[in-house]
Order: C-alpha cells, then structure tokens, then sequence
C-alpha cells in the first residue's frame, strides 16, 4: 500500500489537514450562528413552525421511549435493591437516575436520530436543488432562514422534550412500582422530589439546552456542507446523527465531571 | 436604433474562472443592452451556468470586471449586492421551487422579506398579477410536487418576476422538458421581455430556443465568446467550424 499520493504528500499528512480544515470550518459555522441569532429580522414564524415539527412531533416516539425506560429501569434495579431489602428506595433512585441522566440522554439521542437526520436531509437536498442558492439571489440571508431558525428550535424544544421524557419515564417506573410494592402516585412523587435536588433539574435542563444545541447545529452544517448529488443527502443525514450522537456523549462526560465538581465544592 | 446608442445593462471584461485545473471561463467579454435578449450558446460544462452564477454573486470570478446596471459587482458589500440581486431576476435550470411551501408562498417569500409595509390585499393582487401573467391563476395553492416540469419553471419565473427586476437571466429553461412544453416557454420568455421591459441572458443549448427567444446569440466555445451576433449571421458566417457543427447538431439536415 502507497503512504504517499499523487502530489507526493503523504496520506495521514492529508488526512490531518482535513481534520483541521473540517474543524475551522465547524468553528466558522458556529460563529457565524451566533453572529446571527441576535441580529434582526427574526425569523419568529419559521421557529414556531420548526418548535412545532421537533417538539409536537416527536412526541409520540419520545412517550413511548420515555415509559418504557421508566419501566425496565425500574424492573431492573429492583433485584439488587430487594437484596438489600431496599425496594422503598426505587423512587428515589429512579428519579436521580431519570433527572440526572437518562431524561437528558434518551431525549437527545431519540431526537438526534429523527430530528438532527432531518434537518441534515433538509437542508442537503434543498442545496442539491438549488433552494438555498434561489434564497440568496432573492437577497434572502439563507443561513438565518435555515440555521438559525432550525437551532434554536432544536435548543428550546429539546429542554421541553427532555422534562416531558423525565415526567413519562417517571410515570412508567411507578406503574412498575405500584405493580409490586402498592405504593400511591402522591407517596411516589414524594419520595422522588425529595431524592432530587435543585442542582440536579438545573444541570439537567443546561445539560438539554447543549444537547439541543448540538442536534440542530451538527444537522444544519452537514446539510449546509454537504457535497452535491443525491447521494450528498444520503451521507449528511447519516453523519448528521453519528456526529451528533458522539458529541452529545462527550457533552455527558464533560457535564458529569461538572455537575460532580459543583457538587463537591 | 443601433446597439452603440442603447444604454448598456451589463459589461462583462476579460472574465475568467477555474476550478481546479480546469479552466472554465478564459476570458469573456459580454455586452448586454436594455431591452434585448441574449443567448448564451455552448456544449454542457463549457461554462454557461458559471458566468451568470457569477453575475449575481453565486461563484466568485478569479479575474474580469462585471458591472450590472452601472455597478462594479467587484468588492461590493452584502448589502449593497443584495440591492442588486434584487433588480436581477434568477430562474434555475430545476426551478428551485422551495419544497415546503406553497405556489402563493413561494411568490410571497421573497416579497415580503425585501418589500416591506405591503398590505394583505397588495401582496394577494401582484400574486394574482403574476400567476395570470405566466398562465396558472390556478395552482396558487398547489405544492411543487404537484406540478409539472413546466408547471414549475413558469412558477420559477413568476417568483423571480415578483420583485420587479430589471434583468432576467434563464439557466437552461427549457432543459427536460417536452417539445410543446418548450415551445409554451420560449414563448413565456418572449412575452416576459414585453410585458415587464426585461433584458435578458438565456442560458441554452437548445437551438429553437435561441432563435425564438434571443435577438443576439453568443456562441461559448473553450471559455471564450467565438461567434456574437443575430442567429442567422453566426451561424451561416461562422468561421469557426465547431460554431457551424453546433447547428448541424441541432438541425439535422
């Protein structure tokens, strides 16, 4: 195998100036994101109606994720508490790990793959067929239509979506809950408020306002940078979710060690 | 009236573009008067779709001066091109019809992002205008989907026509399209230049739409202009042989 191309540059020399030539212009994009978000006109209708397709509609796959995880987490975790004979505490433990957690992760990742792969595909094919190209000769700003708008739908829905999942998830481990132990829905919400504190529902909805951030961002610069042809779209609604994803874990990482930091000061 | 006394509209010189290793355009020089409506001839990928791309800010040339309606397109700010695309109407070689919206939605977009204070009932009249204007009054609420290939390219032209420009430039429109349906456009482009005092550049490689719609033709050959004139004289003076192939192609003798 040749380490070397054509221009005489070797391979893994190419590949590192991609990296950083796919980084810089990553950047670029987030700035210029944040250039414009402040910068009237505001696209007020246009959000509204991408608040609406990412929220309203992502409703019924975030329920049903969101119940079934409230059930088979608690299932799951009761074995071990009942060892102890510590099955009282399930509430608690289910509230810290859905509010900490699995709401914020399971929210962002369901919506990384429906919501980020759309805006990707979206946005790819209206540069294909030259959507985006007929908004700026009709002096229209493109980016504000598009970008903006789509991420900070994405960054104000996700934070509603991930308290709705944290609500169902709760309700799906107390059907778990009360199918076992009888316990009342007011004596399980009891306990599950008292297991939380302020810190955990503040970090949870910044932790939600990041992840927002990054599914619709991550979506709207690979669709905005896809390369031509059908099969552009294809390849950025694919690397829309994969990248997203990957982020939104390094995120989780970085938040813990943050959130665990504030805790322990 | 001769061409020389007529105000000039666009003033390419020396244009030149590469991608890469290619050498698209090698320096085009291309007048455009008021009033009138040039052809731009050439094979596919000799750069035709470039330089009108160029004229309004879509590619950026690599050498040449453009000045459209007066204006050195060269270093100018967003929002002084902005001003300008606006008095320079694009119709794309697919339509580019924004998916998600409608016929009427389509026309209003760029509207009411550029013509601000209109009321509820202007906006609805000039749409009304301009869908009459390009024959289907009917489809104000249809999707893109639901229209066909020259369904759509007539809704391309009312939404370009909808800002008032005071140049119009066609990229390949009849492009796909059936004979009858080409037919029904080239007309549309002439009508068009009538009715809404256009100048225009016509982007083909379709002979019979040259010669319906363009009063002069610029034949594109290796990034350069070899043959400007009226269609019979460059094609029966050509010197230049591929020039005259272009015709036998079209017109199979």
């Amino acid at each position: 195998m040749s380490l070397t191309s054509n221009d005489n540059k070797p391979v893994i020399s190419k590949k590192i100036d991609r990296f950083f030539i796919g980084l810089a212009s990553a950047f670029t994009f987030v700035k210029r994101f944040f250039q414009e978000v402040f910068k009237p006109p505001f696209e007020f209708r246009e959000i509204m109606r991408q608040c609406y397709e990412i929220g309203y509609r992502s409703l019924p796959l975030i329920s049903l994720t969101g119940f079934i995880v409230g059930i088979v987490f608690t299932n799951q975790s009761r074995p071990s508490l009942s060892e102890f004979g510590a099955t009282s505490w399930l509430p608690a433990l289910i509230s810290i790990a859905v509010v900490r957690a699995m709401g914020p992760l399971v929210t962002a990742l369901i919506a990384a793959g429906k919501v980020g792969s759309g805006i990707g595909a979206e946005i790819a094919s209206m540069k294909v067929t030259e959507q985006i190209d007929a908004m700026e000769v009709s002096a229209i700003n493109p980016f504000k239509f598009l970008v903006v708008t789509r991420t900070v739908a994405t960054t104000l829905m996700i934070p509603v979506l991930v308290m709705y999942t944290d609500f169902v998830a709760l309700i799906g481990s107390f059907l778990s809950v009360n199918s076992k132990e009888l316990v009342s829905l007011s004596t399980f919400f009891v306990q599950v408020f008292e297991a939380i504190s302020f810190l955990d529902v503040f970090s949870s909805i910044i932790k939600s306002l990041v992840f927002g951030f990054t599914i619709g961002i991550v979506g709207c610069y690979k669709g905005y940078n896809s390369s031509k042809g059908t099969e552009g779209v294809g390849k950025a609604a694919n690397a829309s979710v994969v990248m997203a994803m990957f982020l939104i874990f390094i995120e989780e990482l970085l938040g813990l060690q943050i959130v665990n930091a504030i805790r322990n000061a | 009236m001769l061409k020389e006394e007529r105000e000039l509209v666009v003033k390419m010189r020396g244009l030149k573009k590469s991608f890469d290793e290619n050498h698209v355009l090698t320096g085009v020089d291309l007048d455009l008067y008021k009033g009138e409506n040039l052809v731009v001839l050439g094979k596919s990928g000799s750069g035709k779709s470039v330089l009108i791309k160029i004229m309004v800010g879509l590619l950026q040339q690599d050498e040449g001066t453009i000045e459209i309606l007066g204006k050195n397109t060269a270093g100018l700010s967003l929002k002084e091109l902005n001003k300008l695309r606006l008095k320079v109407g694009f119709s794309f070689q697919h339509s580019a019809l924004y998916d998600s919206m409608t016929v009427k939605e389509n026309l209003v977009f760029p509207l009411t992002r550029n013509v601000k204070g209109l009321t509820r009932k202007e906006i609805d009249k000039k749409v009304d205008e301009l869908l009459d204007a390009v024959g289907l009054p009917q489809s104000v609420n249809q999707m893109p989907s639901e229209l066909s290939g020259g369904q759509k390219k007539r809704i391309g032209v009312a939404r370009t026509l909808i800002l008032n420009p005071e140049i119009m430039l066609y990229d390949e429109p009849t492009a796909g399209l059936d004979p009858i349906t080409c037919v029904e456009i080239n007309n549309l482009i002439v009508q068009v230049k009538e009715q809404f005092n256009t100048s225009s550049i016509v982007i083909t490689h379709d002979l019979t739409c040259a010669k319906t719609t363009g009063d002069r033709m610029a034949v594109l050959l290796d990034g350069q202009f070899k043959a400007v004139g009226p269609f019979d004289e460059v094609f029966t003076n050509a010197i230049d042989q591929r020039v005259k192939s272009f015709y036998d192609y079209n017109f199979i003798k």
